[in-house]
């Protein structure tokens, strides 16, 4: 029963970081808030009984996509300031 | 407005066939007989007690080369498009924080230890190639972050990533020679059921795939980073 609670609070939080992502102004907010999705998408995983998913989902959305993200919005930020 | 009822409409009948499969589905009771197979001959056959692991590396192991082929592919097309500035001794404009700096020297050790761990153990514990791979690149990226200064050399990561790769494939090649098929894993003694040593050749291949894919990832990320430092000028 827990579970299932705990399940739904995730839900519902990836839910609103989803519409965080699509909506809000600043991308910076909106690159960290997809960010949030992944890492509660690895602990609903772990509940759902995928590890090997987990540890996946956890390095590689909520880390390196990140990171990634973050270097693209660098990297298009300073070439619209060379301009 | 008729766009937006046209959107609503059409989100109201996704969600109309999504809930008739919720409603209509049964959990079945018994595995089907390629999954029984799996669960009952899987460990004396391969000898991995982690099942997960026997599939994805023995059984299926055509198709996890065609995964890290894919990944390749990818590193390629990224280095290809994100070229490289030989100069990214730019200084950093910000400086590094002083929660990084101490997060980052107790992390990056720590992350390592726990990637290697986890593609050594694929074969016991849950995990594998893929995910202790992609662990270790994460070391490497909050190294990068951490430590502007310090940077993997792109040669070390090409060589790390052909020579896992390639000895993947002779692996495989072997098991064609010496047992059963290609990827097959008999091609050593599977050992004691449960231990470190045992299942044959699924823990060579294993941290040879985690060494591929966590050479490829931290590659990506690493190309953009220094590409991003150096600018464009076009």
């Amino acid at each position: 029963m827990i579970y299932l609670i705990l399940l739904l609070v995730f839900g519902l939080i990836m839910i609103i970081m989803a519409f965080t992502a699509i909506h809000h102004k600043n991308l910076q907010v909106a690159v960290i808030a997809s960010g949030i999705i992944s890492l509660l998408a690895s602990v609903v995983y772990v509940f759902l009984a995928a590890p090997d998913v987990a540890i996946t989902e956890a390095s590689i959305g909520s880390a390196l996509t990140v990171v990634i993200f973050f270097y693209v919005l660098n990297k298009i930020r300073r070439s619209n300031d060379q301009e | 407005m008729i766009r937006n009822s046209f959107l609503i409409l059409l989100l109201a009948g996704l969600g109309w066939i999504l809930f008739q499969e919720f409603d209509s589905f049964k959990g079945s009771d018994q595995l089907n007989p390629v999954a029984e197979y799996y669960a009952t001959q899987g460990p004396q056959e391969v000898g991995a007690a982690n099942l997960v692991t026997s599939v994805v590396v023995t059984y299926r192991g055509l198709d996890t080369l065609g995964e890290v082929t894919i990944l390749f592919l990818t590193a390629a097309i990224v280095g290809l498009l994100f070229k490289r500035e030989s100069n990214s001794e730019t200084e950093d404009i910000y400086g590094t924080s002083e929660i990084l700096l101490t997060a980052g020297k107790i992390l990056v050790p720590m992350l390592i230890l726990v990637g290697v761990y986890i593609f050594i153990n694929g074969h016991l514990t849950p995990g594998g190639g893929f995910q202790g791979g992609a662990v270790l690149a994460s070391a490497f990226v909050l190294a990068a972050l951490t430590f502007s200064g310090t940077t993997v050399k792109h040669r070390v990561l090409e060589i790390v990533e052909s020579f896992s790769g390639i000895s993947f494939v002779l692996l495989g090649i072997l098991g064609v020679v010496l047992a059963g098929g290609f990827l097959d894993n008999k091609i050593f003694s599977l050992g004691t059921f449960g231990h470190l040593f045992s299942a044959g050749a699924i823990p060579i291949i294993y941290s040879l795939v985690g060494l591929k894919v966590g050479s490829e990832l931290s590659n990506i990320v690493l190309v953009m980073k220094s590409s991003e430092k150096g600018g464009d000028h076009d």
